[in-house]
């Protein structure tokens, strides 16, 4: 990024209350820094993970969305981490369908004691997106439906 | 809007204040969130002071607030807090919401301005979520007086002896076939050089001996269901081919048993026992169990020596695994450690080289109970050493196994060295990176043993290796290593060299660890909930951890946490219930479709189906609260409280400034997160 303008995008990240939620307070109280374009939200669970949410973080102006939960075989809820991951890789293959870059949507596994990893895969995450550029969805032309591949004026002025 | 919510920002100190403009938060949220609710915005230095939760209180009652929002440290740490104060002012509890703003913001953040508008937005999505959230009551659950304990080391023998002490039912699994753990292999205790064995036993024997405590030996845990309160947990009784209620401990099995087997466990392999054993004299319980791989009877099917002489006919070669069923209301772990394998370390020769010992190994060799009978000699039983070289951190403070220090290395280095001196007089050196004696006599002991003539070398031992190079060194083993206060190399033969190995997790740590839903450390011990304000508690209620299955301590330190683990079960058994977050799903019944979609996903096999009416319904008292099913139903007829649909994706417009007034712009979104 030549720009004196860097691109700084918005990630919305899902965390789990069991391990990433607590991998995101411990990278806290060891003070490792990470950029600040994610916001998290703590469910129960990866499991707990509505396909909506993912879909209304990006139409509500979102650039990405983060999904953690626990390792594998380490769920506190047994196996909800599993279907967490066959929903993200539906989501994703949904997404692109829709145009969206698969890169947009990411899936972390992450224990309560990785802390340098989540903060790590955020700087990573933030870094990828930023290459990426903002998310410019396609608009439906004329209400008939159908996409419009014809970025409109304002958007771009945007 | 018909919600009044008051927003609170904590400046802890200048914990947020420091890397977050504070004011700037409270002004922005009275200015820009107003049309959502928001009357009154402030900030404070320590919110959760008896001062700061005050001003919620007072506020509540005043402006008659009916929705709170703190923005301040993780909800993991002061939710209760702020939630109590709100009940205090008659506001129900779970209409308070935390921002995190210091472990998610202040903490990770060094651009003041872009941490301040990452605070914004943090506190916006809260904002919005507590609109949302609903009065909750608690779910009030009733706690089993009975307790688990996983492990007979000496944690779990203190925790065990804790609870029955005051009354209170214990059921104590041990693996093995004799409780004692570790300390009971050992010779001596540092500092104070305490016979191990002397001051264990009498534990042993009151835990064997206790009208409240249900030993359950040779057993294993199998399965765990339920939650806090209220666990069934499935023990497997291994088959003994002993009948506990005729055997009397008199021992002529095993004198009888024609069959050796070398002591791996017990003996760390430097001593026999019969195929028919009890690990060690003192042995609780006193019955011995029949080792079914090497039974001569259950390999080639003729023996039977020890039933033929068994006095009392407490022999049974037809006996099977016993599967036991407990209710209990609390589960503490103390399953203790294993000992670094040293052979993964080719280079200083266990395995290889003879008369290289492990730390365990050479417990057992000092001990009179031992297989030399406290005669410390090399591997051919007879010879004793004139010189022993004694390597500290073998497995640990190492990139290359654990990073970690074993906390106990040093000091059992110690405790060697002295014995080497006491008993045969011979020359020791330590090869240590750094002497670590934080304990209470522990660097006395160390001043010990300087003043008795052991050797101390600084630097991390290069090769064990037995190639004589230069006179002297035949026969002998030869300890390469750099002197690093001297910076020279150092060759020194020696005869014997004992590695202190360091203490790792389990082996099979993990899988226990999922059986009872706790999580492990990168290194695989057990996570306690607060590393310094609750160290023996986990993030599941009702599982507790006491000694080394938390990380490396010694044996004092262990005993503090059993003694530790078994007060905080104590409290719990008083308080008679526990109170639970009302983090549950629940089917509107009238949305239902009957599909079946949530029936499979639910491992609890929480959710049942109505055949009659085709609806499915949630047992609130086997849901776990994750909310898979909510996220799963294709009809919405699922919601989870604490955590619905409504409150999460009224968080997400919250976070991405979506309820600004005029609604969401570039430059908002510009502003939230400057370049």
């Amino acid at each position: 990024m030549a720009d004196q303008e860097q691109f700084e995008p918005v990630i919305i990240g899902f965390t789990c209350n069991w391990c990433s939620y607590r991998a995101a307070d411990l990278a806290g109280t060891a003070r490792i820094k990470y950029p600040p374009n994610v916001r998290l939200i703590r469910l129960m669970c990866s499991g707990r993970l509505d396909p909506t949410f993912v879909l209304k973080a990006l139409s509500g102006g979102a650039d990405a969305v983060l999904i953690t939960g626990c390792h594998p075989g380490e769920c506190h809820y047994i196996e909800q981490n599993y279907k967490a991951m066959r929903r993200f890789l539906l989501m994703r293959r949904t997404l692109a369908q829709m145009g969206i870059e698969p890169g947009r949507i990411k899936l972390v596994w992450a224990s309560a004691a990785e802390g340098v990893k989540l903060a790590q895969e955020i700087t990573n995450m933030v870094e990828e997106i930023r290459a990426l550029g903002p998310l410019n969805w396609p608009k439906p032309a004329d209400g008939n439906g159908h996409l419009s591949v014809k970025p409109e004026l304002e958007e771009v002025a945007a | 809007m018909t919600e009044k919510i008051g927003v609170y920002i904590c400046h802890c100190g200048t914990n947020i204040a420091g890397t977050v403009d504070v004011e700037g938060v409270a002004q922005w949220a009275a200015d820009r969130l107003n049309h959502r609710g928001v009357v009154i915005a402030r900030d404070y230095k320590f919110m959760c002071s008896s001062l700061g939760q005050e001003l919620i209180e007072k506020d509540i009652k005043e402006l008659g607030l009916t929705r709170v929002v703190v923005a301040a440290c993780s909800p993991h740490l002061h939710e209760q807090t702020f939630r109590t104060a709100c009940a205090r002012a008659g506001l129900n509890p779970y209409l308070c919401e935390l921002a995190s703003i210091r472990e998610q913001v202040s903490w990770v953040h060094s651009d003041k301005a872009a941490a301040t508008a990452k605070a914004k937005a943090v506190l916006s999505g809260a904002v919005e979520r507590v609109i949302q959230n609903e009065p909750l009551e608690p779910l009030h659950v009733p706690i089993h007086p009975d307790t688990l304990v996983v492990g007979g080391g000496i944690a779990g023998i203190q925790a065990a002896l804790e609870i029955a002490d005051s009354g209170r039912r214990v059921y104590l699994v041990e693996r093995e076939p004799s409780i004692g753990g570790h300390m009971a292999q050992f010779d001596k205790t540092f500092p104070t050089l305490d016979c191990s064995a002397c001051i264990l036993t009498p534990k042993m024997v009151s835990v064997g001996s206790h009208p409240n405590i249900t030993l359950l030996a040779w057993s294993e845990v199998e399965k765990v269901d339920g939650y806090v309160g209220n666990f069934t947990v499935t023990v497997r009784k291994k088959a003994s081919y002993v009948n506990d209620d005729l055997c009397t401990g008199c021992g002529i099995c095993w004198q009888k048993c024609p069959k050796k087997v070398v002591d791996e466990v017990f003996e760390a392999g430097l001593g026999y026992r019969k195929a028919i054993y009890t690990p060690f004299a003192q042995a609780v319980p006193r019955y011995p169990v029949i080792d079914k791989p090497n039974c001569t009877f259950f390999l080639k099917g003729t023996c039977k020596a020890c039933e033929k002489f068994c006095p009392t006919g407490a022999i049974d070669f037809t006996q099977e695994d016993e599967l036991i069923t407990v209710q209990v209301g609390n589960i503490i772990l103390a399953t203790g450690y294993d000992l670094f394998d040293a052979r993964r370390i080719a280079q200083y020769g266990y395995g290889r080289l003879a008369n290289v010992f492990t730390s365990l190994e050479f417990e057992r060799l000092c001990n009179a109970a031992g297989p030399t009978n406290g005669n410390i000699v090399l591997r051919d039983g007879k010879t004793a050493p004139k010189a022993v070289g004694i390597i500290h951190c073998v497995g640990s403070r190492d990139q290359n196994y654990n990073a970690y220090c074993s906390t106990i290395c040093c000091m059992q280095s110690l405790k060697f060295a002295h014995l080497v001196k006491e008993r045969i007089g011979a020359e020791v050196y330590n090869f240590y990176i750094d002497i670590r004696t934080p304990g209470k006599g522990y660097e006395e002991f160390y001043q010990r043993l300087l003043d008795e003539g052991a050797h101390f070398v600084r630097g991390k031992v290069a090769e064990v290796s037995e190639f004589a190079r230069l006179p002297g060194e035949e026969g002998k083993l030869v300890i390469q290593v750099e002197d690093t206060l001297t910076g020279k190399q150092r060759r020194i033969p020696v005869d014997m060299v004992v590695l202190s190995a360091g203490l790792q997790s389990r082996h099979d740590a993990k899988q226990v660890a999922k059986l009872f839903g706790i999580s492990c450390s990168a290194d695989n011990w057990y996570i306690e909930r607060h590393p310094k304000l609750d160290p023996v508690a986990t993030m599941t209620e009702g599982i507790f951890i006491a000694g080394c299955v938390q990380g490396p301590k010694d044996i004092p330190a262990s005993v503090v946490q059993g003694a530790a683990a078994a007060a905080r079960v104590l409290g719990r058994i008083q308080q008679k219930e526990i109170a639970l977050e009302p983090v549950r799903a629940s089917i509107n019944q009238d949305q239902c479709s009957g599909c079946r979609i949530c029936n499979n996903l639910c491992p609890f096999n929480a959710i049942l189906f109505h055949e009659d009416r085709m609806v499915s319904e949630v047992n609130a008292a086997l849901c776990q609260g994750c909310g898979t099913c909510v996220a799963a139903c294709p009809a919405g007829a699922i919601s989870g409280t604490g955590f619905s649909n409504e409150q999460i994706l009224s968080q997400i417009e919250g976070l991405l400034l979506l309820n600004l007034n005029g609604g969401r712009k570039v430059a908002e979104k510009a502003e939230a997160v400057p370049a």
